[in-house]
């Protein structure tokens, strides 16, 4: 019987897979940034389900991190394709 | 076999599956606006159906309070992020692919000059 | 005048503290003094700087109307829920479809709502919600929606969600 937690990680692993191929091919700047978030948003579960396989709760802490940061990461992004700049 | 384990399971490999269709539409999907599309969907309904599995398996205790947070998070970050980056991609001029019938944005946007 | 603004200062400055302290309860996990005290000087710290940031000292309201707006929102949310996962299955079907069949669109329409707070929980409503996806909302209250194909922008056009966001913050003219 395999473990629910490790095959449900591999199958994220997979769909990041999926996505780094969008990031490599797209053709523009926009669809790089997409697949790149999406990409964050399979991290942050794996990373909590890394926390329970290995049983080290600490990596819920860093999931929440991760998440705070792929999102401020985003708006300065977006903000940077909208205006031509970050700051100001 | 207890009946959260189950319930937990049948939660995980559903929301994996979400995360996998989203990826595929990212692939397929023809242009930047309708990738959103999938992948803003996707991706919330995955997270948050994946998670709450490990909820179900964990129970009541403090690390599920923060696994709690972070869906909460997801739920209401993924969107705005999403409104952002279009509007970005918008400005910075990407076209709608040609199957496109009807563009309204497009007398209100003066498109910066590259 | 002078003085009323003073109280409604402490009360946003009592209320952030709050926040920020069960936040920091829940995420340390530690009770004994030393953290918890650690946590009382980092959130009087964070109060101060801020509490005018999370809570408007102007649009100070009566904790009742609070109270209400806070079971109307969870309701709110409940069927939010239902749309979110009818939306998923039905980018589902589109996606793993063969054929592919979309024809995108971009819509405006405008907006009768008049708080900030629901404007932005309209926008992220229509982007969770089956086939559309909020572009830009403009100083004059006009959403531009771009949609996945013609019969999700005709759901849209109804106007159901905007008069249940309207319900719950009661922000409608």
């Amino acid at each position: 019987m395999i473990d629910p937690f490790l095959l449900t990680a591999l199958l994220l692993v997979f769909a990041s897979v999926l996505c780094l191929y969008r990031t490599i091919k797209g053709p523009t700047v926009p669809d790089r940034i997409v697949a790149v978030n999406v990409i964050a948003t399979c991290t942050i579960v794996v990373h909590v389900l890394i926390a329970f396989i290995g049983n080290q709760p600490m990596f819920v802490d860093i999931a929440l991190t991760y998440a705070l940061l792929n999102f401020l990461v985003t708006l300065v992004a977006a903000r940077y394709l909208a205006t031509g700049r970050v700051f100001a | 076999m207890s009946v959260s384990s189950i319930l937990s399971t049948i939660f995980l490999l559903t929301g994996a599956f979400f995360f996998i269709v989203g990826s595929i539409g990212l692939n397929r999907l023809p242009d930047v606006y309708t990738r959103l599309h999938a992948t803003t969907k996707c991706d919330t309904l995955g997270q948050a159906l994946a998670l709450l599995g490990v909820i179900f398996y964990e129970g009541a205790t403090f690390t599920s309070v923060k696994v709690l947070l972070i869906i909460i998070f997801v739920l209401i970050a993924n969107p705005t992020a999403a409104h952002a980056l279009a509007k970005g991609a918008y400005m910075y001029g990407v076209k709608p692919c040609e199957i496109t019938s009807l563009d309204m944005y497009k007398e209100k946007v003066k498109r910066r000059s590259k | 005048m002078r003085s009323s603004n003073w109280e409604e200062n402490i009360a946003s400055f009592v209320l952030t503290f709050i926040i920020l302290f069960v936040l920091w309860a829940a995420l340390s996990t530690f009770f004994d003094v030393v953290h918890l005290s650690l946590g009382v000087v980092c959130s009087l710290l964070v109060a101060y700087i801020s509490h005018d940031l999370l809570i408007k000292p102007k649009g100070t309201k009566h904790v009742f109307v609070v109270l209400k707006t806070a079971v109307r929102f969870f309701l709110y949310f409940f069927w939010l829920t239902t749309q979110i996962i009818k939306a998923s299955i039905d980018v589902m079907m589109i996606i793993l479809n063969p054929k592919l069949p979309i024809s995108p669109e971009i819509i405006k329409f405008d907006s009768r709502l008049t708080n900030d707070v629901a404007l932005a929980t309209l926008a992220n409503s229509i982007t969770l919600t089956p086939g559309t996806l909020t572009l830009d909302i403009d100083e004059k209250k006009t959403y531009y929606v771009h949609c996945l194909a013609k019969r999700h922008g005709d759901a849209l056009l109804k106007g159901k969600m905007q008069s249940l966001v309207a319900r719950v913050f009661g922000g409608e003219e």
